[in-house]
């Protein structure tokens, strides 16, 4: 080893620490570009505050000015100055329940399907069902909600006429058919051959290694579909606003049969009214109240949700 | 004692292994759940044909018309024309500041981010952006770009510029967190040969991860664009449900300062209207809408089959 020179470059000079290092305007490009991604990344932590200020904001600002007495009154009709909380977030629940009724079987009976049951070939042809349906428009299913849920479907089974919250609820549930079902079968998808494998070897039918033995093992993931799906059930605004009616206001109601508001609806009632509305001055206000309730629900499931998937995943 | 107990199994055994191979329980199990995925699937025929065939007229009557004319009270004049603009002007927002800044994020956060406390934070915080209602983005909108006095001047209130801003805002955590699956999916092997013979880290960034990942992150942002066009809540708070494009003589900046509106708020303001009147129109425009969709999605699809890699 004695007398071996490590030549570096033309000058022939031998190799020293100083050759290894960046030449400084490497080194201050390389901490430019650094920074540069850092600032683009804490970017989603300022959205957030953003968010958050905004939303307290208006809200104190509406707080501090209305009679609290207003927010606990027979119907939501903010032209009337009646904000009354309890209307818009039963409408909501109603919307959500109807959509989960549609969404729920839907969604996890085709996620069964194609995570249990379809050959890979069948898979590649159906999945692209679901992937259509989740990328149609809310205005678009809004318009269907409206003109052939409300009056062909909830019309004719129910006594009911026009837009209502269960019509509106149909449309979200449709909407949301596609997350529940790619949610849940990502966690059918995440149970271990070998759970199913000792399930055949004991003699287990397929429906049975199915039900008692897939679904447990994933039972995790497919709560966290299913509260996923009421989240954005919850905050899906379009077909709520186009297919629910009430849009000047509504009273109180839990029937699916009537016309309601929801938190969404509201929001977009007062959107759409605000220029005409200039008399009642907190209509306008209002709107960041209904959005803060609208955000810590929705943030609460998203949370809830995400515990559920981790769990999956810690287990597997 | 035994030997009755062993009989009394092997008549079980020998019973179950004769008995019938077909399991009807089991068949109309299966039946079922293919039945809830063609669900779906009549769902999605019934609407688009109700849509086409509400939207038949309009195209036989005056198809180029449609496309060319503005908005109008008169169902027999209303097109869709400032629609589209509007929609482009805001698709080109989102391309030129969402799609670097998410892609920025995540290369932080797949190339650079260690562990650390932070780190965590930032990942907290995209995956709840993710997650929030597309309205609350709307009045972030409203306070941030339209209400705001330091911003007004710039923005020009309810204005493309402001849609535009928002719907990016809108549309970042789905580009920060596709574009980190993208990064997520090169091999380990193609850094460690890069930093083998001394790159730095931003030279093995951009000459290794990201060609490889390029075609994810295409594929993935394509998909984003096509969010951008439906999106209507946000777009509907900040106005445009009730705004016109301004055309002719106004210059670029005073267009994008101006009031605008959208393809899927059109749909939303023509249905709003006298439905029986607009019907035909606002399913029009419905089909221009789903036939832009379509043209992005296939780019995306097409892009993702021919340039997808197998590691």
């Amino acid at each position: 080893m004695a007398g071996v020179t490590i030549e570096a470059g033309p000058a022939g000079a031998p190799l020293s620490v100083s050759d290894l290092r960046l030449r400084s305007g490497r080194r201050r490009r390389e901490g430019l570009v650094r920074r540069t991604f850092f600032a683009a990344a804490l970017l989603s932590v300022l959205i957030n505050v953003l968010i958050v200020v905004t939303l307290f904001d208006g809200t104190w600002d509406f707080l501090s000015r209305v009679d609290l007495g207003l927010l606990w009154t027979d119907g939501w009709f903010p032209r009337r100055d009646m904000y009354d909380v309890k209307t818009i977030v039963a409408g909501t629940m109603v919307v959500a329940v109807v959509a989960m009724v549609v969404a729920t079987p839907l969604g996890l009976g085709a996620a069964i399907y194609l995570a249990e049951y379809a050959s890979r070939r069948t898979r590649r042809r159906l999945k692209p069902i679901l992937e259509v349906l989740a990328g149609i428009p809310s205005v678009v299913m809004g318009f269907f909600a409206l003109t052939v849920i409300a009056p062909d479907v909830v019309g004719r089974l129910f006594d009911a006429r026009g837009p209502s919250l269960g019509a509106a609820g149909i449309g979200v549930g449709i909407l949301i058919t596609p997350l529940v079902a790619s949610v849940a079968e990502d966690a059918m998808f995440a149970v271990p051959r070998s759970l199913r494998e000792a399930s055949y070897g004991l003699g287990a039918r397929k429906r049975t290694t199915t039900i008692r033995v897939v679904f447990p093992a994933a039972v995790s993931g497919i709560v966290a579909a299913l509260i996923l799906g009421i989240s954005r059930a919850i905050g899906e605004t379009l077909v709520v606003a186009m297919a629910a009616g009430g849009t000047g206001g509504s009273l109180f109601t839990l029937d699916p049969l009537e016309q309601g508001q929801t938190m969404t609806a509201a929001m977009t009632a007062l959107a759409t009214g605000s220029d005409q509305v200039k008399g009642a001055s907190l209509a306008f206000p209002s709107l960041f109240f209904v959005g803060t309730l609208l955000f810590f629900m929705t943030l609460a499931l998203n949370v809830a949700s995400e515990r559920f998937v981790r769990r999956v995943r810690r287990r597997y | 004692m035994a030997t009755a107990r062993a009989s009394a199994t092997t008549g079980a055994v020998e019973a179950a292994l004769r008995g019938r191979r077909t399991d009807p329980a089991g068949i109309a199990f299966q039946v079922a759940l293919l039945a809830a995925l063609l669900a779906s699937l009549l769902i999605l025929v019934l609407l688009l044909s109700d849509v086409v065939q509400t939207a038949l007229p309009v195209f036989e009557e005056r198809a180029v018309d449609f496309l060319t004319s503005g908005v109008s009270s008169l169902p027999e004049r209303a097109g869709v024309r400032q629609g589209i603009i509007g929609s482009l002007y805001i698709v080109a927002f989102v391309v030129l500041i969402a799609i670097p800044l998410g892609v920025g994020g995540a290369i932080y956060m797949e190339e650079y981010a260690r562990d650390t406390r932070l780190t965590r934070v930032i990942n907290a915080n995209i995956r709840n952006l993710a997650g929030v209602p597309a309205i609350v983005y709307g009045l972030l909108g409203i306070a941030l770009f339209v209400q705001f006095q330091a911003l007004q001047p710039i923005t020009g209130g309810r204005s493309i510029i402001s849609a535009g801003l928002t719907i990016s805002i809108l549309v970042l955590p789905i580009v920060t967190i596709t574009a980190a699956e993208a990064l997520r999916a090169v091999p380990q092997g193609i850094r460690e040969a890069a930093f083998g013979v001394g790159a730095t880290r931003w030279e093995v960034v951009r000459s290794h991860v990201l060609p490889y990942a390029a075609p994810g992150i295409f594929t993935g942002t394509i998909l984003t664009l096509a969010r951008a066009f439906g999106e209507t809540a946000p777009l509907i708070l900040i106005g445009a449900a009730t705004g016109f494009l301004s055309s002719g003589s106004a210059g670029f900046v005073e267009t994008l300062q101006g009031p605008y509106t959208a393809l899927p708020t059109l749909v939303y303001s023509y249905a709003r209207r006298n439905l029986r009147a607009f019907e035909n129109v606002t399913a029009a425009t419905i089909v221009v809408l789903l036939v832009i969709l379509l043209l992005v999605n296939a780019t995306a699809i097409i892009l993702r089959n021919r340039y997808e890699r197998k590691w």
